[in-house]
C-alpha cells in the first residue's frame, strides 16, 4: 500500500508516542525497539549497569537491573565526566495535572532519587503547571495548587531537601530563565516546533511557546541562585520516553546557544492494571494504584482487576503455565519488587504452571501495599512550610556532598 | 485584639486607598443599613459567614441583588450538596472578631481569620462604589472593587472574583470550578469553646506542635482510604508515627525496627543453622534489609530538621549595628 499521507501526519498503522498521547498500534503492545529506532535514542544494555555499579560502590537500583530505565542519549558522557570529577545535576519534573498519584506517576522520581543518592548530586524539579493551565484548561490558582500538592508526595519520595530545588513555572519563570527561553525560542521554527509536537492552526499560541519552557531546566544558568560560574555543568534528566521529544529539540538547540547538550535515561510505560492495552486513566480508579489506596483497596484491586496470563483452569493452568508477556502481575512484580532471586523463583514456577495466579497476586499485593505504606508516612511528615523550604529560592551550598 | 474600625480607616488612608465613610446608628441588616446609606449612590453588599462540615470558614461577599445559593455553592466548592451552613455566632467573634451583622470582607485583616477563604462576586468590579461595614456596623465606608483589591493585596490576599449565580454542572467530568476556594490548611478549631491548637498553619506553630503531638500520639497512622484526606490537614491525632526532627524520638524508632528485625532473626532453627556464626549473619541480615529504611527515615528527620531551620532564618531580625 502507497503511503500517501505527509510523514508529519500520524498513520493508523503507526503507534503514536508524544507527550500527550501514548497509544499502541492497533491496541497492541507498545513497540519499544521501533520507538528507539524512530527517536534515535540507544538502548541501555547491561555493560552500562555493571559500569554504574562501578562507579557509585552500591548495587544498581532495580529499575536498571530489571531495565526499567531502557535508553539514553549521552548517558555514558555524563558517566565519563564523573569519572574524570566533573560532576552533573538532575532535572526532572511532573505536570501537575490531577491530586491523585499513582505509582507509574512515583517511578521517575524513585529513580531520580536513587541518581541522587548514588551520584551525590543536586537536582532540580519542575512543575508545569502553566501546561497543565493551558493544556487542561484549568484555572491558574487551580493549577498552582496542584502543583503543590503534587509536590508533598514528590517530596515523600525522599529527596534530600539541602539538594533539590523543586519550582513552579508560575512562580520561577522570569529573570535567568527566561533569558534563556528566549535564547532557545530564537533558535527553533514554527515549522520546527509544529513538526515535533503536531501543533494545529487551531491551537492556541500559549502551547506553542510552551516547549522552551520544558527546555531551559536543562541549562545551569537558568538557576543563578544554585549554579552561578558553573556554566559547564551537565545535566541529566531521568523521564519516560513519551518527553522525548522536548528533549530532542532542547538538544539541537543546546549547541547552537553554547551549552552541553543534555543527557537524557528514559523508562517504559507503566501498564494499566488491565494490561498494556489498558489506558491508565484518572477517571478509572480501578487502572491504577494510587498512593492513596489502604491496604484493602490494594488487595482488592490486584485480585479484581489485574490481568493475568494465568489459564482458565487449575489443570490446563498445571499443563501449560501462564503467559509471562502479558501477565500483569509479574510485570508489576518486575518494577517493585527488590529481590532478584525472588523474582526469578517466581516466573520460573509461574511460568511452568506450578505456581497458581492467586498466589503471585498476594505477593504483589503484599510488595505494593508496603511501598504505599512508606509513601504514605513520609507523605504525613511533609509540612507546608517544608513544602516552601524546598521550593524557596535559596543557595544549596553542601549540592555535591 | 481584632482590628479596630480607627485602625483600619486608617490603614486604608496609609495605602492611599479612595474611599468615604458614613456614620449612623447600628444596623444589623442590609434592609436596615440601606435605609441609611441606600440612596448615596452606591450599591450595597450582602455578606455571609458560612461553615464546612470540616469545620472551615468562608466569607461570601456580594452584590445585595446577587442571588447566592448556599446549596450551589457547595456543590462548586466540592463539599457536596449540603456542605455549607451559616456559620455559629460565636465564629463570628472567634474568628472574624466582628460583631454580629457585622460580616465584611475587611474582617480577613485579622489574624484569626487568616484561614478563611473570601468569595467576592464578580459584580463588585463593574460598580463605581460598594458599600461595606469597616468592622463596625455603626458606619458603612464606599469603595471600589480596586479600593477592595489593593487592601486585600496589602494583608496578603490574593483577591479573585467569581460569577456566584453561576451553576455549572459538578460531576465525575466536571471537577467543582471553585474547588482552589476551599482552605487547605484550616486550624482545628473544631467545637469552639475548647479551643485546640491548630494542626498546620502557616504560621509555624506547626513545627511546635508537630515534636509536642509526636510524643503524645502512639504508633501508626490510620491509613487515609481515600483520595479526599490528601487534601484535608490531618488533625492532631494523626501524627505520623515517623516523629518530626525530635531526635530523642527518631533514635526510638530506628533501635525499635532494629531490635524487632533482630529478635526475628533469632530462633532455635537459626540458632541451629548458623551456630557460632549466628552473629555475623543476623548482623549482615539486619545491614541488608534495614538499610534504605533508616536512610529513608533519616533523610525525613534531615528535612524537618532543615525546613525548621529554614522558617526561624526567613524570620531572622539581624543585629542592630
Amino acid at each position: 500500500m502507497e503511503k500517501t499521507e505527509d510523514k508529519n501526519q500520524q498513520q493508523e498503522e503507526e503507534q503514536v508516542v508524544n507527550p500527550w498521547e501514548v497509544s499502541a498500534k492497533d491496541g497492541g503492545k507498545i513497540d519499544y525497539d521501533k520507538l528507539i529506532d524512530k527517536f534515535g535514542c540507544q538502548r541501555l544494555d547491561q555493560s552500562f549497569v555493571d559500569r554504574v555499579q562501578r562507579l557509585t560502590s552500591r548495587p544498581p537500583h532495580v529499575f536498571l537491573r530489571r531495565g526499567v530505565f531502557f535508553a539514553h542519549r549521552d548517558f555514558n558522557d555524563i558517566l565519563d565526566a564523573y569519572e574524570r570529577g566533573d560532576k552533573f545535576y538532575l532535572y526532572t519534573g511532573r505536570g501537575p495535572s490531577s491530586e491523585a498519584l499513582h505509582l507509574g506517576h512515583l517511578i521517575p522520581f524513585m529513580f531520580t532519587k536513587y541518581l541522587q543518592d548514588a551520584f551525590k548530586v543536586p537536582l532540580v524539579i519542575q512543575l508545569t503547571d502553566d501546561e497543565k493551565c493551558m493544556w487542561k484548561n484549568l484555572s491558574v490558582e487551580e493549577s498552582q495548587r496542584l502543583a503543590r500538592e503534587n509536590a508533598k508526595d514528590i517530596i515523600a519520595c525522599g529527596f534530600d531537601i539541602s539538594k533539590t530545588f523543586i519550582f513552579s513555572d508560575f512562580d520561577y519563570v522570569g529573570g535567568a530563565f527566561y533569558k534563556n527561553m528566549v535564547k532557545v525560542a530564537k533558535c527553533v521554527t514554527y515549522n520546527k516546533v509544529v513538526g515535533i509536537f503536531g501543533f494545529t492552526g487551531e491551537d492556541h499560541i500559549g502551547k506553542v511557546s510552551f516547549p522552551p519552557v520544558q527546555a531551559v531546566p536543562s541549562f545551569p544558568s537558568s538557576f543563578p541562585h544554585l549554579f552561578s560560574g558553573k556554566d559547564d555543568l551537565r545535566c541529566l534528566i531521568p523521564c519516560a520516553i513519551d518527553q522525548d521529544p522536548y528533549f530532542r529539540m532542547t538538544r539541537d538547540v543546546a549547541p547552537r546557544i553554547g551549552y552541553h547538550k543534555p543527557a537524557l535515561i528514559e523508562s517504559l510505560f507503566f501498564p494499566a492494571l488491565q494490561g498494556e492495552n489498558g489506558k491508565m486513566s484518572a477517571s478509572d480508579p480501578n487502572s491504577a494504584i494510587y498512593v492513596t489506596d489502604s491496604a484493602k483497596d490494594i488487595k482488592y484491586k490486584v485480585n479484581k482487576h489485574a490481568f493475568t496470563g494465568g489459564q482458565d483452569s487449575i489443570e490446563k493452568h498445571r499443563q501449560y503455565g501462564a503467559n509471562l508477556e502479558v501477565d500483569i502481575p509479574i510485570k508489576y512484580l518486575n518494577f517493585f519488587l527488590e529481590d532478584d532471586v525472588e523474582l526469578e523463583h517466581i516466573k520460573k514456577e509461574y511460568g511452568a504452571g506450578r505456581m497458581l495466579t492467586g498466589e503471585v497476586k498476594k505477593r504483589l499485593a503484599e510488595v505494593l501495599t508496603e511501598l504505599v505504606e512508606r509513601h504514605r508516612r513520609a507523605r504525613a511528615a511533609v509540612t507546608e512550610e517544608m513544602v516552601d523550604a524546598f521550593m524557596a529560592v535559596r543557595p544549596l551550598p553542601n549540592m555535591f556532598d | 485584639m481584632g482590628y479596630s474600625k480607627d485602625q483600619l480607616l486608617a490603614r486604608l488612608k496609609e495605602l492611599q486607598i479612595e474611599f468615604s465613610q458614613y456614620e449612623h446608628p447600628v444596623v444589623l441588616t442590609v434592609e436596615a443599613q440601606a435605609k441609611y446609606v441606600g440612596n448615596m449612590g452606591g450599591v450595597l453588599s450582602k455578606n455571609l459567614f458560612l461553615k464546612d462540615k470540616k469545620h472551615r470558614y468562608y466569607v461570601v461577599s456580594a452584590l445585595a441583588d446577587t442571588k447566592v445559593d448556599l446549596k450551589v455553592l457547595s456543590q462548586r466548592l466540592g463539599l457536596g450538596k449540603g456542605g455549607l451552613r451559616m456559620a455559629p455566632e460565636e465564629a463570628l467573634g472567634e474568628i472574624l472578631q466582628v460583631p454580629l451583622g457585622c460580616v465584611t470582607p475587611f474582617a480577613v485583616v485579622n489574624e484569626s481569620a487568616r484561614h478563611v477563604s473570601l468569595l467576592l462576586d464578580q459584580g463588585f468590579k463593574s460598580q463605581k462604589c460598594c458599600i461595606f461595614h469597616p468592622l463596625s456596623n455603626d458606619m458603612s465606608i464606599f469603595l471600589n472593587a480596586q479600593g477592595l483589591d489593593k487592601f486585600l493585596k496589602s494583608v496578603g490576599r490574593n483577591p479573585s472574583y467569581i460569577d456566584l449565580e453561576a451553576n455549572p454542572p459538578v460531576g465525575k467530568d466536571q471537577p467543582p470550578d471553585l474547588a482552589a476556594f476551599v482552605p487547605s490548611d484550616s486550624p482545628v478549631l473544631s467545637d469552639l469553646p475548647e479551643k485546640a491548637p491548630p494542626s498546620q498553619d502557616s504560621t509555624g506553630k506547626s513545627i511546635g506542635a508537630a515534636t509536642n503531638s509526636a510524643a503524645v500520639t502512639a504508633k501508626a497512622v490510620k491509613p487515609s482510604g481515600n483520595a479526599q484526606n490528601v487534601k484535608e490537614k490531618p488533625v492532631d491525632s494523626v501524627r505520623p508515627s515517623i516523629p518530626a526532627a525530635d531526635a530523642g524520638k527518631f533514635v526510638e524508632e530506628l533501635l525499635d525496627r532494629a531490635s524487632a528485625l533482630l529478635l526475628s532473626e533469632i530462633s532455635e532453627d537459626s540458632i541451629k543453622q548458623h551456630g557460632g556464626q549466628l552473629g555475623d549473619e543476623v548482623a549482615n541480615n539486619i545491614k541488608k534489609c534495614l538499610r534504605e529504611d533508616l536512610k529513608n527515615l533519616a533523610t525525613i528527620f534531615k528535612n524537618t530538621a532543615y525546613t525548621e531551620g529554614f522558617y526561624a532564618g526567613t524570620r531572622y531580625q539581624p543585629k542592630r549595628l
